[in-house]
Formats: structure tokens, sequence, C-alpha cells
């Protein structure tokens, strides 16, 4: 309960309001700035051919970014497919079967799994997995798309179990308890009725892996061999976030090279902004 | 060359004509001038910010070189953003900076610029140590990175398939490469790399790969070995002797229409200077005279 009157009460909901509009600010300064900065090299170069071109050159003057942001589809999607049934698995594992010490040390490792820096990431998946990938499927290089979906799995992992077990441990025991009454096994309860009651977690767990995939840029770029190939699954590619961070530094400052890089981010945050949609629309029909 | 080494002789006397200035009426303070400090103006302290911008390539040359300036002038600081040739010839003539740093010569459309350069740079071809082709010719290179020749054994190496690792788009050395070979556009790369050293830890981590990174990165390095390009090696003395194909300028940018502060001036009189020379040379660059 709120207690009025009181001046230090007042003043520290004051303090609580402005820090909670600071982040609105936050938000709004960087949407706008980026369709802003985005905006006139989508008008220059045509939205259609943007979006639509298939070649990036920009010393020649094309820019498009299909390549990029089907780059970004699939990778995302495909480290999706990989890490969801893992995750899945082991947060069934660690909501109802793991014992005390076992689920403390999964735990743990998914946690510090989380805390490695994405570079780390791209400095192991350069050394070790590109080179793995390379000689596994006889490839002149193994710098490609499934190095990067490979990288961003294990990078998703975590949120995926985290968000996927918080979800399965607020199943109400009576749930399963019944369905073990009409003598389902565990496995059957598990999966028929703990995850089903549990899916809209699950959901949300998949988009912030979706997120945190779309978003990635470091560890990517480093094993994403980084040319702007339309994708194949052992090519060379080039996603909308390396895309923006590999040539940011060497673009000239007004130039329609760096502009185009604000709107390939303008793009980026636009699909971000989608998922975080999907997201909520999820969340509010569970909350209903 | 005739012209630049004009200028470097104007400068050298204007030098010693400052230091006998200041011999002569400023006495015992000339002994304060250190022979290092090759300034230009009349024996004053020199004082003020000089701001530089551009390439990254350039970093190691500008940072000792300004270092040893900065320690000269104790009045002077000397600030760098590493920023890319593109960005130091844009700034050099919006005037957002004193000096812009370029690793390539100026291009027609950037008019209105000065280039003076401070050194050269060898872009060395690099493959991994494992890689049997000792010397290629510049046209093997540029079609390998175009992909014409797409395997080792094209050109006297094993049979494996090539692997072309390049830099990106706006890098100094991929235009210095690319506008050397000829290969503008045209190359067919696996993979696009936005440092020098990434590109050294992936020639040396795949037998298949070739690479360019500058000369002064490849010294030292055991998984990477430079080829020689027509029977040339790599190393300081072909790139100055201008023997071996594939090197670069440092330039430093100024604007045409600018007017110098005299500590910029007097940075660009000691960047071109002998006394510079040793500086440029450990930073792993070749000093032009």
């Amino acid at each position: 309960m709120r207690k009025h009157g009181k001046p230090v009460e007042e003043i520290f909901h004051g303090v609580f309001f402005a820090c909670g509009l600071l982040s609105v600010a936050f938000v709004l300064g960087i949407t706008v700035y980026l369709v802003v900065s985005g905006m006139p090299a989508i008008a220059e170069i045509g939205l259609g051919d943007f979006l639509l071109g298939r070649v990036w050159k920009p010393s020649g003057g094309q820019y498009g970014i299909l390549p990029f942001i089907f780059t970004s589809i699939y990778g995302t999607l495909g480290a999706v497919v990989l890490s969801l049934p893992l995750g899945l698995l082991t947060a069934v594992f660690l909501s109802k079967y793991a014992g005390k010490r076992s689920g403390r040390l999964i735990r743990s490792a998914v946690e510090l799994l989380a805390g490695i820096p994405s570079v780390v990431y791209g400095l192991v998946g350069m050394i070790v997995l590109v080179p793995a990938i390379q000689a596994a499927f006889g490839l002149a290089s193994g710098a490609t798309l499934f190095a990067a979906i490979l990288v961003l799995a294990v990078m998703i992992l975590p949120y995926i179990v985290n968000v996927s077990t918080t979800a399965l441990d607020a199943v109400p025991r009576e749930y399963e308890e019944g369905s073990l009454a009409l003598g389902a096994t565990d496995t059957e309860t598990y999966f028929k009725v703990s995850m089903h009651a549990a899916r809209s977690g699950i959901a949300t767990a998949i988009i912030q892996g979706i997120g945190r995939a779309l978003g990635e840029a470091m560890a990517i770029i480093m094993v994403a061999g980084n040319v702007a190939n339309m994708p194949g699954l052992f090519k060379s590619v080039r996603f909308l976030t390396t895309a923006i961070v590999s040539e940011m530094s060497y673009a000239s400052y007004g130039s329609l090279h760096r502009d185009a890089l604000f709107s390939t981010g303008l793009v980026l945050f636009l699909f971000i902004v989608a998922v975080n949609i999907i997201l909520n629309v999820i969340t509010r029909r569970e909350d209903a | 060359m005739e012209e630049r080494n004009g200028m470097e002789r104007r400068s050298f006397l204007r030098l010693a004509g400052s230091l006998a200035a200041s011999a002569l009426f400023a006495g015992p303070l000339a002994a304060c001038v250190s022979p290092d400090a090759s300034n230009d103006t009349t024996g004053a302290a020199l004082s003020g910010t000089i701001s530089l911008n551009g390439s990254t390539s350039m970093e190691k040359v500008v940072g000792s070189l300004s270092e040893a300036f900065m320690e000269a002038n104790s009045g002077v600081t000397i600030t760098y953003d590493a920023t890319g040739s593109g960005t130091g010839i844009e700034s050099a003539r919006n005037g957002s900076c004193d000096i812009g740093l370029a690793s390539r010569n100026l291009k027609e459309s950037e008019t209105g610029l000065k280039a003076v350069v401070v050194a050269l740079d060898g872009i060395a071809i690099i493959v991994n140590a494992g890689n049997g082709v000792a010397d290629l010719t510049l046209q093997q290179v540029s079609d390998i990175f175009t992909g014409k020749i797409s395997n080792w054994s094209e050109v006297g190496g094993t049979d494996l398939e090539i692997a072309c690792i390049g830099r990106e788009s706006g890098s100094g050395t991929r235009d210095g490469f690319e506008s050397i070979t000829g290969t503008e556009d045209a190359c067919v790369l696996s993979q696009e790399l936005t440092s020098t050293g990434a590109v050294i830890t992936a020639v040396g981590s795949s037998e298949n790969a070739v690479g360019y990174v500058s000369l002064s990165a490849v010294e030292g390095q055991g998984d990477v070995r430079a080829v020689m390009v027509d029977g040339v090696v790599c190393s300081e003395d072909t790139v100055k002797d201008g023997s071996y194909a594939i090197q670069r300028p440092f330039n430093l940018v100024i604007s045409e229409s600018a007017t110098l502060s005299d500590a910029a001036q007097a940075f660009i009189d000691f960047a071109t200077s002998d006394e510079a020379s040793d500086l440029i040379r450990g930073a792993g660059a070749i000093p032009i005279n």
C-alpha cells in the first residue's frame, strides 16, 4: 500500500517515475535517430532496390541488402531449430528429473554459458569450429553460414533453457499428478501435460532466442566469412548485423554508403521490434 | 620524386636556418632545442593540438611519430582517430581534423587536397606455412583472387581448392591490393575479414587459404609465409627500390584551402625528415629517405 503525505515518499515516487521515463526516452531517442538517419539512403536507393536488391557493392553504387536479410533469417531459424530440442530437453531434465547435485552442476554450466562474452564464442569458433567444418566437409573454407548457425545455437541455448525451465517449474503440480494418476508414464506426462501447460513460456523462450540471435554480431563476424553472398549452408555469408559492423569504420562520412549502413540498422531494428511485438502478444494472451 | 626531394631540402634549409638563428639570437637557449624537434618556426615553442584522423594501417607509424614529436615539443598534443583512409581524407577536406591519414593514393574525386608521402608499405601475399607454393606472378595473384585460378595445383602446389581471404570494403589494405592487382570489385572471396590479425589467423589455420596483409605484420608469424611476387621477395629493400610490385604509400593528407597551424606544419616536416626514418622503420613501415 502506498502512503501519501510524507514528502520523502513523494520525492522517491518522483525519482522512480523519472527513472522509468528515462528508459522510454532512450528507446524513443534511438528510434527517432535510426529513422531519421536511415530514411535518406532508402529514399535515394529506392525501397525496392534496397530491400530486394541482390548485390551489395558500395564501390559500384549497388546497395541491395536482400542477401543480408535472408542470411539473418536463415541463420536465426537454423540456430533455433538446433537449439530448441536441446534446450527444451535440458529444461525438462532440470525442472523434473534433476537431483540436487546434478541440477546444480547443469544450472551453473548454463549460467556460465550465458555469461561468456560473444567475442569469445567467435574466437573459439574461428580457431576450432571453422577448421573443423572445413576438414569435415572438404571445403575450401569453413567460414560459412553453417559455422555461424552452430555458434548462434550454442549462444541462445542458455536463454532457451532458462526461460523454459522457469515455465516448466511453474506448471501446477496437480496437472502432473492428475496425469500420473490416470496411468500416464513420467515421460508421457512431461511431454503431453507439462509442456502443453508451459507452451506460452516455451514460446517466449523461442522468441527471446530469436531476438538474441538476430542481434548478435561479434561472434558471427568471426566465423561467417562475411562475404555478401546470397545465403547457402556452406557459403560465406554476411548478416544484417555484421554488414554494419564490418563496413561502418571505413565508410566515409556523409556518403551514401554510410547512410545505407544506417538504413540496414533500421531494417534490423524493425525486425527486432517485430519479434518483441510477437513476444508481447504471446505473453498478453497468457495473462488474459 | 624530384619535387619531393626539393621540398625536403627546403625544409631542411629552413630547419638549419632556424637553428642557426636561435643559436645567434637566443644564445644558450639554443641548446634546449632538441635536434628531433624539426620545427620550422623561428625558435618559438610550439603549442596547441594537432588532430589526426584516418587509416588504421598507419596506426603504428603515426603512433611512434607523434610520441617522439610530443616528447620534443611538450606544448603540443597530438590526437589520432583510427577510422580509415576514406574517413581521414574526408575529415581533412571538411576541416574536422588537421591532418588526414591515408594508406592509399588520393582518388581523382578527392580534390582540393595535398598528399605528403611519409612512408611506403609493402602488401605481402601470405599463404599457410604448409603451402608449397613459393612464387606467384602478379597476374597469377590477380587470377587467384578473381577466381580464374581456383586450385593450388594450377600454380605448382598441391591439389587443394584455393580459399581467398580479403578485407572489407573501404579498407586501405584492400584498396591498395585491389588497385595494384587490378581486381577492383572482381575478387571472389571466401572470407572478408575486418582486421590484419584476423586475416593472419585465418590463413594460418587453413592450407587452402591465401590472403594479403601489410609486410610489417608478417614478420615473426610462424603459421603464415609471404610468397614471392614476380620472383621478388617482399622485403623492405624490394619495396623501396620499387621491384616488389604490391606496395602502397602512407600519406599525410592536408587540405589545400586551409592554413596549417605551426604545430601541424612542424609535424609534417618532422615526419618527412631523416630523423623520422628510424621511427618509421621501427613501426614496421618503410621510410622514403
